[in-house]
């Protein structure tokens, strides 16, 4: 009886969408305060549902009903708890699920933090994330339903795809949708600003912390992917440009581009209608994603099982969506009007570069990613574009956006003389110019131009970035920065470290794929590997062959390696288990390949110098996420919001 | 003022192309065995062991070679549409794989037997000569032995409509295919 309760409370909570995604906005272009007002009680009244059902299937996957098609389809009963309850988004229809709940936790913190703005437009707002909340209700309901049932049920389920058991893929898939999903916010800002037909610098206030939130969940959400892959996928490698990375990677170029468009806006109010269009694209390229991994249009590693009615349903989605938003955007954008100017050397004329660079980078990924589409479609046969295109095109704009990241951080908004600008970087640059040739051919002994240059910009901008905190902090000189300044320089240096770990790792790693039997040593990248021995292991669903290795460092052991090769009882499929020996400068990546006979195995040794600042350089940037929405301008609107909540019958007044 | 349209107009290319390509088949796999021989094999049945299922069995006539097992839950959902076709007439084979006996006897005592015979084959020693990366798969195979057609994934009316059905038009003889007009209906 369980899953039929979820799918009721699933069938209600689609019916308060609807009530939230229609009443609100009559009644704000009515201007009638009670319809209004039936904005924050619809949206509670869904979570509440949304939470239920969403409970309703981790209930059937803990107890193994697999008379629900899901739970037999992606569950077993030799299954861990831990990974039953994280199949519910192992597969498409559970992940559906996932997506609705995380859009109603979104809608509910959005209802109880926008009470301090006027109701009309809080109103606007919750009614657009009702819509799209209906939307995707019903694509749930009507095509991909998590509690269908399975008529006879089949005696065991068909276990969790082995890739997906492993800790990273627990906190992997929620994080990255708490991103891709928030994203849903600012475009309920932006469209509700169209609707309002007034756009000011309160309104991107009460915008950009809602952005910077969900930009620092779809960065860590793709930073664990990526790191995910590197550790589980077996093949060392930790960005493969792969679609439905690509799809993820979109919508962070274009909300990062929002973010710092955002600040032009609340700072000056000008660039009014490309921050509307920006979060306009920033949700359309989510949704997108979320075509391209439940429609037969892209083949990936990630795609969910493909179906053509789904892709039709989610296209009309985004064709709702994303073309109603820019219709709307068509008809009145041209309302939106500047507040000011700026000159060539200003903070404005920086950021401006910032986000033209930015979109431009998307404008490469998404190119990359639908080639193969378009020239299918136009009859020119099947091509794919790999990760030569997306190495060499990417960097065509970044390098530049990166370079100018380093300077854009010191200049003074509306106008700045340019010799000030220089006289004040010119250490810096000079310092990371010098080091970016020394350092590669000191520690690695070879260096490419391209290799140099990247190094080098990476240090500017790390330099850069700690110049006004290293005043401040050991000098004592300058204004005290304040958290917003914290925050952007700290997630600013994250750019330079993220860059610097990209790039040692990509031009120094050693890679070595060689057979050996236990009792060979294989030397690879300075490092001694010891082959000890091999031997049989029994997990709980899987069994495996364990290889022993010692690493030793010039005849000093350095760790115990174990990598394992497993082969999962009900899918049979072997998985790699990669054993990495992590420090702060360099990984060291064995994984044991397929057994040759006689006792020989194929083994991948790797050593990766800096690949850990990649993990470090995004959890920088997140920090500085964290920093910047704690500042003090965002934090008096809490305040203004908390006592709006406590004495609610004066506040609406 | 125009260039406020152009965003619009962009998004509505991008959309053409989404739905031009929802008819994309991504399970299209070239198969290196398509237009070759089918691999050589020789099976004990899944119901009768005593008696055999093998190259020689699939001979004289189009037919179908579908691969399952009572482990995968993708056959379930188009175990229907099988029983269906054999019903209309159409020679359909198992191929078993990786199964346990008393389950699929019992698979196919519950849900129907659309199979003329099954292969029993639980190790995947035929399943590896055949390519079967997974299951369910489908083969078509013509008179004279040779792979038709491979389809990866559930067997649905659209697919056979969309790619079965032309190919064995274009294969039957006059008397090879009996049953082409019960299958070919809607």
């Amino acid at each position: 009886m369980i899953p039929e309760f979820g799918q009721l409370a699933l069938a209600l909570a689609l019916c308060l969408a609807l009530v939230q995604a229609t009443v609100p906005l009559f009644g704000a272009a009515r201007g009638r305060a009670d319809w209004m007002a039936l904005a924050r009680p619809a949206a509670a009244g869904q979570f509440v549902f949304v939470a239920i059902a969403f409970g309703a299937l981790e209930y059937a996957l803990l107890t193994d009903d697999f008379s629900v098609s899901f739970v037999a389809s992606h569950s077993n009963s030799a299954l861990p708890d831990f990974y039953k309850a994280t199949a519910a988004w192992g597969g498409h229809e559970g992940s559906m699920l996932l997506w609705i709940t995380v859009l109603a936790v979104w809608t509910m913190a959005v209802a109880a933090g926008s009470r301090s703005q006027p109701q009309e437009f809080a109103s606007r707002v919750l009614g657009v994330l009702g819509i799209v909340s209906a939307g995707i209700i019903a694509f749930a309901l009507l095509t991909s339903n998590p509690f269908t049932r399975l008529i006879p049920a089949p005696a065991d389920g068909n276990d969790l795809n082995p890739l997906l058991q492993d800790p990273g893929m627990i906190i992997h898939p929620p994080t990255l949708y708490l991103g891709y999903v928030g994203v849903a916010v600012p475009f309920a800002f932006a469209v509700a600003a169209l609707l309002t037909g007034r756009l000011d610098k309160d309104w991107a206030r009460w915008t950009r912390p809602w952005t910077i939130v969900a930009w620092m969940f779809l960065t860590a959400g793709i930073t664990l992917g990526s790191w995910w892959a590197y550790y589980e996928l077996g093949w060392g490698g930790w960005w493969f440009w792969d679609p439905v990375e690509n799809s993820s990677f979109m919508p962070w170029l274009m909300t990062t581009a929002l973010l710092h468009s955002l600040a032009v806006t609340e700072r000056r109010g000008i660039f009014k209608s490309w921050t509307v269009l920006l979060a306009i694209a920033a949700f359309s390229l989510s949704l997108f994603g979320t075509f391209l991994t439940r429609s037969p249009v892209m083949i990936s590693v990630h795609a969910f099982a493909a179906d053509p009615t789904r892709g039709l349903f989610i296209l009309g989605l985004l064709g709702l969506f994303s073309g109603g938003a820019l219709a709307l955007y068509a008809a009145r954008a041209r309302n939106f009007e500047a507040e000011g100017g700026f000159k060539l050397v200003s903070r404005e004329a920086f950021l401006l570069a910032n986000n033209l660079l930015l979109v431009i980078a998307a404008g490469v990924v998404l190119v990359g990613t639908l080639a193969p589409l378009f020239v299918d479609v136009l009859g020119f046969g099947t091509i794919s574009v790999g990760p030569p295109y997306f190495n060499l095109m990417f960097l065509v704009p970044v390098l530049p956006l990166v370079v100018l990241l380093g300077m854009g951080m010191h200049v003074a908004w509306r106008s700045m003389p340019g010799d000030a600008l220089l006289r004040r970087l010119r250490w810096p640059a000079a310092a990371a110019v010098v080091v970016g040739i020394a350092a590669p051919l000191i520690f690695f002994g070879t260096a490419s131009v391209l290799t140099v240059l990247a190094i080098s910009i990476a240090l500017w901008v790390c330099a850069s970035s700690l110049l006004d905190p290293v005043r401040r902090l050991v000098f004592r000189t300058g204004a005290p920065l304040t958290r917003g300044q914290v925050g952007m320089y700290l997630a600013h240096f994250g750019v330079g470290v993220f860059m610097l770990g990209a790039t040692v790792a990509s031009a120094y790693k050693v890679e070595l794929d060689v057979s050996a039997r236990p009792g060979d040593t294989v030397t690879a990248g300075g490092y001694e590997f010891v082959f000890k021995d091999v031997r049989k292991l029994e997990g709980p669903n899987f069994v495996a062959d364990e290889g022993e290795f010692e690493l030793r460092d010039a005849g000093t052991l350095v760790a115990v390696l174990t990598p394992q090769i497993r082969t999962y009882q009900v899918q049979r499929e072997p998985m790699t288990e990669a054993a990495i020996d992590t420090n702060v400068v360099r990984d060291v990546f064995v994984a044991l390949g397929e057994p040759l006979g006689d006792n020989a195995w194929s083994l991948r040794l790797q050593v990766k110098p800096l690949i850990g600042f990649l993990w470090l350089g995004s959890g920088l940037m997140v920090l500085g996420g964290l920093f910047a929405i704690t500042d003090r301008r965002y934090r008096a609107a809490v305040r203004q919001t908390q006592q709006a909540a406590a004495q609610p019958a004066t506040g609406t007044a | 003022m125009w260039r406020y349209l152009v965003p619009l107009a962009i998004f509505l290319v991008i959309g053409g192309f989404f739905f031009a390509g929802l008819d994309r088949n991504p399970n299209y796999v070239p198969s290196p065995l398509v237009g070759k021989p089918a691999p050589v094999f020789s099976l004990p049945s899944v119901t009768d062991p005593d008696s055999v299922v093998s190259s020689e069995t699939l001979r004289g006539r189009v037919s179908l070679v579908n691969v399952w097992g009572t482990w995968c839950v993708e056959c379930r959902h188009e175990h229907g549409f099988l029983v269906e076709l054999a019903r209309a007439g159409m020679p359909i084979y198992g191929l078993n794989v990786k199964d346990d006996r008393a389950a699929a006897i019992e698979w196919l005592a519950t849900l129907g037997n659309p199979y003329a015979s099954s292969g029993f084959d639980p190790e995947g020693k035929a399943a590896i000569d055949w390519g079967v990366t997974g299951a369910p798969e489908t083969f078509l195979i013509g008179s004279d032995g040779t792979i038709l057609h491979k389809h990866i994934s559930p067997l649905t009316p659209r697919v056979w409509e969309r790619d079965f059905l032309p190919l064995l038009r274009e294969n039957c003889g006059p008397t090879d295919c009996p049953f082409l007009a019960a299958v070919g209906g809607p």
